[in-house]
């Protein structure tokens, strides 16, 4: 019964927004695959326990890889979303290697340093990338062959929701499998794991490809909604901004990425509407109010009420 | 169990056999020409006072600690250079002293975590021990010290290990707990054909557990007997390990 009216609500919220919010369609779709983007991350950070400050590398080479393949007659959208996962898969496989030797601190500086090289890679691969101008010439073909990109964002915003409702339930079936205990055990002691026959580095390296596939799935639909690719994609502060989201929502609680990814969007297209000039100053400061009124994010902030109240009682 | 060459193979029905064994951590040696065999269905209790390199035994035999020189042995081959991921593979379960449990996983989830093929099963592990069925959807943080021991005990028997290690099991618990989980492993003695080594500060409760007894000072083997015959002696017991 509760198994059945999840599914509904999960087929009859993007029908409600659309029927609501017809003219907010681009948006949402954004916040859905910045959702799946934060639960690719979850993936690592919340349950292998591994930090990143580069993940948008996973994602651009998503969208840079849909993108490429639209604009150079290949627009098929689900084939390219297969194929621009395993590249981004592919990908991940040396690197998470390289950053699962390293210690928490080392994580992060190798996950920066690969960042860097790669956005300033695709930064002198104007010709290809389109540099600082963005990939322009994209030409993604209808969904299914049916269903073509609307101005309103009805096609992308469903592709979008689907997508995400996907990637959802892989990342809930992983968590759950003996697998993804074995990353949470790994997270809390890798000692510990180890002792117990878990072979940490090679389940953290498997959790790294999993994140970055994802990652990737969350850059090519992004790619080919809006049919924009700009060097940010893969950047720095796009890692960071998405960390920021996992943060705000709750690490490690499958529903804190797309809360975070929400919360986050929302407020960032409100303030910059709002004050055009130092919106930036605003959501520093929110950031700032967030994390010490919520240091476990707003799920974390909803638990700690929960089991207070339940002390009470 | 003493005074053997290093060169001395082991037999192929040995379990596990170290030869002369130095280890420690970093630079600094604390076990010192360790030789130990254990077959399969042994029970050894490792005795010794505090700081006598007890723990430091099972640390490596599990592969924590640096072997400096000495051979190790398990089944008849190599053992030294086999990561500690891979011994629990090969059949080795540890249950450490601080017990290791994961906080945020529940009963259920710490268990599965560890789980390989084999006669030991969620369901055994919980008939072993009931407490751990009536708890299975709490978190590892959530239970006393009684029950973690046993948590952490039902998890190293999920590898369906050959050998199973026990450093201080009864360390820090209450009587009745004790006697709960002293009954448990009395019970694997009898029916598991397990290989079982003991590490225990109540040297008379290890000694009526086990067949065999070792005791070690300043990382060296200084005695070894039958348990009861080391149990019957009180003025040698006495000498080895002081007043209890």
């Amino acid at each position: 019964m509760k198994a059945a009216l999840i599914v509904a609500g999960w087929i009859a919220a993007p029908v409600l927004y659309m029927a609501l919010f017809p003219d907010s369609l681009v948006l949402a779709s954004q916040i859905l695959l910045m959702g799946l983007f934060a639960l690719s991350l979850d993936l690592l950070v919340g349950y292998a326990g591994v930090a990143s400050l580069g993940h948008a590398v996973f994602f651009g080479i998503g969208a840079y890889g849909a993108g490429l393949l639209a604009a150079n007659g290949w627009g098929e959208p689900l084939s390219a979303l297969v194929l621009t996962m395993l590249v981004a898969a592919i990908f991940a496989l040396p690197v998470g290697l390289l950053v699962v030797r390293g210690g928490s601190l080392g994580r992060l500086m190798i996950t920066l340093g690969i960042a860097t090289l790669v956005s300033e890679a695709a930064n002198r691969a104007s010709g290809i990338t389109g540099g600082a101008d963005g990939l322009q010439g994209m030409d993604v073909w209808p969904l299914l062959g049916l269903f073509s990109y609307d101005l309103q964002g009805r096609t992308g915003f469903v592709y979008a929701w689907i997508v995400l409702t996907l990637g959802f339930l892989a990342v809930r079936s992983i968590v759950a499998s003996p697998f993804g205990l074995s990353l949470q055990a790994i997270r809390e002691n890798p000692v510990r794991a180890a002792a117990l026959g878990t072979p940490v580095r090679a389940r953290l390296t498997f959790a790294f490809v999993l994140s970055a596939a994802l990652a990737g799935a969350a850059g090519a639909v992004m790619a080919q909604t809006t049919q924009v690719v700009a060097l940010n994609s893969l950047g720095v502060h796009l890692s960071a901004d998405v960390l920021v989201m996992l943060l705000i929502g709750g690490v490690g609680r499958l529903y804190g990425g797309l809360i975070g990814a929400a919360i986050f969007m929302v407020v960032h297209h409100w303030l910059s509407d709002l004050d055009p000039v130092y919106w930036q100053i605003w959501i520093g400061l929110i950031l700032i109010g967030a994390a010490l009124a919520a240091p476990d994010g707003i799920l974390g902030a909803i638990e700690k009420l929960r089991s207070r109240k339940q002390v009470a009682w | 169990m003493s005074g053997e060459s290093i060169w001395a193979m082991p037999k192929m029905s040995d379990l596990l056999s170290m030869r002369q064994v130095r280890a420690g951590y970093g630079l600094s040696n604390i076990l010192e020409d360790i030789d130990l065999d254990i077959v399969p269905g042994d029970t050894i209790a490792i005795l010794g006072r505090n700081g006598a390199g007890k723990t430091t035994l099972l640390a490596t035999i599990m592969g924590q600690t640096t072997v400096t020189s000495g051979k190790i042995f398990w089944r008849g081959g190599d053992f030294r250079i086999v990561p500690a991921a891979r011994r629990a593979h090969m059949g080795i379960g540890w249950v450490p002293q601080e017990r290791w449990i994961f906080p945020s996983l529940s009963v259920r989830e710490n268990l599965t975590v560890a789980a390989r093929p084999g006669q030991w099963t969620l369901k055994r592990v919980e008939d072993l021990f009931p407490r751990l069925a009536e708890r299975r959807r709490n978190a590892g943080n959530q239970l006393s010290g009684g029950e973690q021991q046993m948590l952490a005990i039902g998890r190293a028997l999920m590898l369906n290990p050959s050998l199973l290690l026990l450093d201080e099991p009864m360390e820090g618990l209450a009587p009745v707990i004790i006697n709960e989980i002293r009954l448990a492993i009395d019970k694997l003695v009898r029916e598991s054909g397990l290989s079982i080594v003991i590490v225990e500060h109540k040297a008379k409760l290890a000694l009526s557990i086990a067949r065999r007894a070792l005791v070690i000072d300043r990382g060296r083997v200084i005695h070894a007997s039958d348990s009861r015959s080391l149990l019957d002696d009180t003025p040698l017991l006495t000498r080895l390990l002081g007043p209890s």
